[in-house]
């Protein structure tokens, strides 16, 4: 059948895709019908609660249940002994589910019990007796670095001979250049990437700008705290239904760690009240399934707000050093970067991918990154959108920023000087094909918000931001039902407004109308496995998947209809949703319609439907760049946010509201991380702000109306064109921000974040200078 | 946990003299509630006010008001009245948390549960409020600054609560006005807050004022030298930067997640300034 002769492989006209319906889930969740993750509910089911360490490093020498476990409506008190280690299983994450031996961090689990009820339960974590030995702490990227440092994990990373590596001067300042040669043991990994040879280039420069550059750890802020219902029978099968961005992750994982065939475990995924990245690894899933296996009950465990702040994964922060040398004209001729980024008590901070994407947006002919993935006494960081790439964008785009204004060329002109396009060799090595930041810089130079006069005390910020997107494994089913509407099973969990995404292009590729396609997000049992809802790649790999599902469900209606009138299956062609002889056969026929087709089902086959299994390639990179306005007081350090502009590359905006809301949504998270978010360690060690008061996200006044515009050049990886947008929005704000507030008061922040008292000091700093 | 909800002052007093072990009052919850679910306070009672008699009344007397223990800052903005007078007392009270947390906040519960950073508080007293306590023994009339002491501590003896609020009559020429300094635009603990309250004779020259400094020290300060730093002017240049000086002088704060020491002292000065100019507007009508 010539289907790819009327489907050509990147379509450019649409008759459903481009528009703006309803989400299929809004009613429910605007109604409060949606089911979270703390809304199931089982017949005896038991309240599961977690004691937690109050220390940041501290051996366990003993921990007594006995008392715990003889309070009455107790069912179950475990411990690490609960859950012994499974060979092959990920090391890491279990002792960070349930400490082994040593607390790591304030707020890491160290037992937990199930008890008829929240008020037993949290009766019983009282009497459980832990005996503790502290231990000396360290919090901070550099202070972890340095040798005399409290070592999280002895004797596991090799001591790095920093006298030895090529860039050896900027690792961390004079000081220990010093003590070089000794062991730093808490440096779990080191990452470089480039080419050419910066210290040559940085010879041509006209000027040359670096500096240091620090970020707090932020959390992801998804309003739902994690939640999850863990049932396991005596004979082992167990189900689990769990706020997560990827069930077949936490079936697999779980299943290692406690030993099971994954075949026992089906995970149900609920609706999602944010992720962002943060829910792409397992916290208390296992322990609740541990504790439904000892107690022989199913157990809830929702984690209170101070728990999601002190035991789940924020970012990391980071510590940062940026040099990079231009012509006078504007031109870049060498860039180089060290970037530390601690991710908690375990290895695994997005310093790798920080580093890949810190110039990526430019082409650059001599570039090298260094990266240090450093632990400390911290909750193991888990992703957040973009994972790394904030960070280094931040300096990064602060070190060009500060170049043209030296250079006195315009923000936009400069970047457009080197912006990279395609057959641009990226500075982490691939070559890039059809890209879009030159069209996102001309985008925003049009807009009427870079024209906008400026007052007193205001300033106006450029920033630009890439991320690489994900593809990777997938799996769809569609089935026809009875009456030609459609059923879509998806494995990827909707964080962001995907359904609608889907019905969008199966409706398109079918021709039929949006209504008549229902997705759902499907459990592990039910479909093959899917990679998690992370990397913005479900609209690019489960559309990709959707749309090559429908095409074999055409295929095969089509060969319904051949036999419905007795022509070769290559005689029939798919338009506007129904089978239609072609060729010689043309119009001798009426059309087939999917209805037809559907209510005939049985009597010519049976049931129908459309597959498609992928580990799927080449999405398409996203470029953005923001533009932002700011007023500072100078009297007080407050700053207001007055405009704030994202210009990004959809490739193709499959429904453009919900590609907006990703721009926007980046945007303002970016934000909170420039104002007033961080992680605030007292002395001890323990987190001071574990909620929402004193962990300042913006609130709706906070932010004005974030203005978007979509700009769309085609990923040749995706039938209509589609690129991942749900991360490269968080890209840019932080430099974004901060390079304003230069612009309004001639404050340069390199320590974020850029809270009203830091804001004044530096203003103080400023005029003392000047007096 | 026992929950009671007397109808009479008396009752209440008597629940709560006898009480053994954490007993509470409760007004608008949005303190004490917090405060329960996140394990703070565990009180074995708890007494609900609301259902006394004119707890949640605001009524006029000698000129001036006494507003019920139980009124919320919704209740308080809709009578229009006391905002009129008492502008500044208003509008820190409608600074308290959101639409929904007006609903039930009270001031005397932002009083009493003796935050330094309350923001009523120092609005309260540069308007010379005083509190209506009532115990086992008598009845007082307590100048508002001496109800907290430290932070979560206040004055009240056993069996002792707050029924009501009184603000005096204002003289012809008063203007009152509270300012918060928070790093977000709502939804937040004031990092400093200033309230003052002047009056001026009819050529413009205050004549009385009172300056009380929020969230800068173990509880809110009355500091008579920025009153003194203002007495006798037409609020010039010069006397906005002696009480700009005279509050931050006053300053004591400490460094903590919400703000630095040096911030503190410095937001308190400018704060106190911007609040006097709109005070000093206000007072010429
Ligand atoms: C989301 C949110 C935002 C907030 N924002 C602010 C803010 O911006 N500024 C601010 O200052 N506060 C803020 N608060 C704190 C709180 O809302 C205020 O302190 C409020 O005024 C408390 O009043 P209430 O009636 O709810 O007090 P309750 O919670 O009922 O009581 C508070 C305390 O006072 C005691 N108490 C109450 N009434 C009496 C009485 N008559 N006699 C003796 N003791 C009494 C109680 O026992 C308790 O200890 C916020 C709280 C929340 C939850």
């Amino acid at each position: 059948m010539p289907l790819d002769a009327n489907t050509p492989d990147l379509r450019t006209e649409f008759k459903s895709v481009g528009t703006r319906p309803n989400r299929p889930d809004g009613v429910d969740k605007v109604t409060g019908r949606a089911r979270f993750g703390a809304d199931f509910a089982l017949p005896g089911q038991l309240t599961g609660l977690i004691l937690r360490s109050p220390h940041a490093h501290a051996k366990i020498k003993s921990i007594d249940t006995s008392a715990a476990e003889a309070l009455p409506g107790v069912k179950a008190v475990i411990t690490y002994k609960d859950i012994p280690e499974q060979e092959g299983c990920d090391k890491d994450v279990l002792v960070n589910i349930m400490a082994r031996g040593t607390a790591l961090y304030d707020g890491h689990a160290v037992a937990a019990v199930a008890a008829v009820d929240a008020s037993v339960a949290r009766k019983a974590l009282k009497l459980i007796k832990v005996d503790y030995k502290v231990l000396k702490h360290v919090t901070d990227v550099d202070e972890a670095m340095k040798p005399d440092a409290p070592v999280l994990h002895p004797g596991r990373f090799e001591p790095v001979d920093f006298s030895t590596l090529e860039n050896a001067a900027h690792v961390s300042g004079k000081e220990e250049r010093k003590t070089a040669t000794r062991a730093h043991s808490n440096i779990a990994g080191r990452y470089v990437f480039g080419h050419g040879d910066p210290d040559k280039g940085f010879k041509q420069a006209d000027i040359i700008v670096e500096h240091e550059f620090k970020t707090e750890a932020t959390h992801q802020g998804y309003i739902e705290p994690h939640a999850c219902t863990a049932s396991v029978s005596s004979d082992g099968m167990a189900e689990l239904w769990v706020c997560t961005q990827g069930p077949f992750m936490v079936r697999d994982v779980c299943a290692s760690l406690l030993g099971m065939d994954v075949s026992r475990l089906r995970v149900t995924p609920s609706e999602i009240g944010g992720g962002f990245g943060g829910k792409t690894t397992v916290f208390i899933e296992p322990v609740a399934l541990a504790l439904s296996r000892k107690a022989g009950k199913p157990v809830k465990v929702v984690m209170s707000r101070s728990e999601v702040f002190r035991a789940t994964g924020p970012t990391s922060s980071a510590s940062m050093w940026v040099k990079i040398g231009a012509k006078k004209d504007g031109t870049f001729v060498a860039a180089d970067a060290v970037l530390k980024y601690q991710g908690g008590a375990f290895p695994g901070s997005p310093v790798e991918m920080g580093a890949m994407c810190a110039f990526a947006c430019y082409d650059l002919k001599n570039v090298r990154i260094v990266g240090y993935d450093v632990v400390t006494n911290r909750p193991k960081q888990a992703a957040y959108r973009a994972p790394g790439a904030p960070m280094s964008a931040f300096a990064v785009e602060g070190v060009i920023g500060e170049i043209a204004d030296k250079l006195g060329i315009d923000a936009i002109d400069i970047r457009l000087k080197n912006a990279a396009k395609e057959g641009t060799v990226s500075s982490y090595g691939p070559t890039f094909g059809p890209v879009g930041l030159v069209e996102t810089l001309e985008a925003a130079k049009a807009h009427k918000n870079y024209k906008v006069k400026l007052g007193k005390n205001q300033g106006r910020g450029v920033a630009s931001g890439f991320w690489f997107n994900f593809a990777g494994n997938t799996c769809v089913s569609i089935n026809l039902n009875v009456d030609g509407t459609l059923a879509l099973a998806l494995g990827t969990v909707d964080i962001g407004g995907s359904r609608a995404s889907m019905c969008l292009m199966a409706a398109e590729e079918l021709g039929i109308s949006y209504e008549d396609v229902r997705a759902i997000i499907a459990d592990t049992s039910s479909l093959g496995y899917n990679d998690i809802s992370e990397g913005s790649r479900v609209t690019f790999s489960s559309g990709l998947a959707t749309i090559k599902a429908v095409r074999d469900l055409k295929v095969k209606m089509c060969g319904r209809a051949a036999k419905i009138w007795g022509i070769p299956e290559d005689a029939v062609k798919w338009e506007n949703g129904a089978a239609h002889p072609a060729g010689s056969n043309a119009g001798n026929f009426p059309p087939l319609s999917i209805k037809e087709i559907a209510a005939q089902a049985s009597a010519t086959g049976g049931p129908l439907a459309g597959h498609y299994e992928i580990n799927a390639e080449g999405a398409g990179p996203s470029f953005a760049t923001h533009v932002c306005d700011v007023e500072v007081d100078p009297d007080t350090g407050a700053m207001k946010v007055l405009r704030y502009l994202v210009v990004q590359d959809a490739g193709k905006a499959i429904h453009p509201s919900y590609v907006e809301g990703q721009f926007q949504g980046g945007a303002v998270q970016g934000i909170g991380w420039v104002l007033n978010e961080e992680y605030f360690y007292g002395k001890d060690g323990t987190l001071q702000n574990a909620g929402f008061l004193d962990y300042r996200i913006p609130v709706c006044s906070d932010v004005p109306m974030i203005d978007t515009v979509i700009v769309e050049v085609p990923n040749p990886g995706h039938p209509y064109g589609v690129r991942g947008v749900g991360e490269t929005s968080i890209v840019p704000p932080l430099a974004c921000v901060a390079n304003a507030v230069s612009d309004a008061i001639g404050v340069r922040a390199r320590t974020l974040p850029m809270s009203p008292p830091k804001v004044l000091a530096a203003l103080e700093g400023v005029a003392a200078s000047k007096a | 946990m026992r929950y009671e909800a007397p109808d009479t002052i008396k009752a209440a007093v008597g629940l709560l003299s006898k009480a053994k072990g954490t007993s509470r009052i409760l007004a608008g919850g949005t303190d004490l509630l917090v405060q329960m679910r996140s394990g703070m306070i565990e009180p074995d009672l708890v007494v609900d006010i609301k259902s006394i008699p004119g707890m949640r009344e605001i009524v006029a007397e000698k000129g001036g008001f006494r507003i019920g223990a139980a009124v919320s800052g919704a209740e308080l903005e809709e009578h229009g009245k006391v905002g009129k007078m008492w502008p500044g007392v208003v509008e820190a009270t409608n600074l308290i948390g959101s639409t929904q947390i007006q609903g039930r906040a009270t001031m005397v519960g932002n009083l009493c549960n003796a935050s330094p950073a309350a923001d009523s508080v120092p609005a309260m007293i540069a308007a010379g409020a005083t509190a209506r306590v009532v115990g086992p023994k008598r009845t007082r009339d307590v100048p508002v600054e001496d109800i907290a002491k430290a932070p979560g501590k206040t004055s009240l003896a056993k069996g002792e609560f707050v029924a009501s609020i009184f603000l005096p009559k204002a003289p012809a020429r008063t203007g009152s006005a509270y300012l918060r300094f928070i790093p977000r635009t709502e939804m937040d603990i004031a990092v400093v807050g200033a309230g003052i309250a002047m009056t001026l004779n009819a050529k413009g020259v205050i004549t009385a004022a009172k300056v009380s400094l929020g969230a800068v020290a173990a509880r809110a300060l009355v500091v008579e030298e920025c009153a003194k730093a203002i007495i006798g002017s037409t609020l010039d240049d010069a006397a906005l930067d002696r009480l700009a000086a005279a509050a931050s002088a006053a300053a004591k704060p400490i460094s903590d997640k919400r703000g630095t020491v040096d911030f503190r002292i410095k937001v308190a000065g400018v704060l106190a300034r911007r609040a006097a100019v709109i005070a000093y507007d206000r007072a010429r009508g």
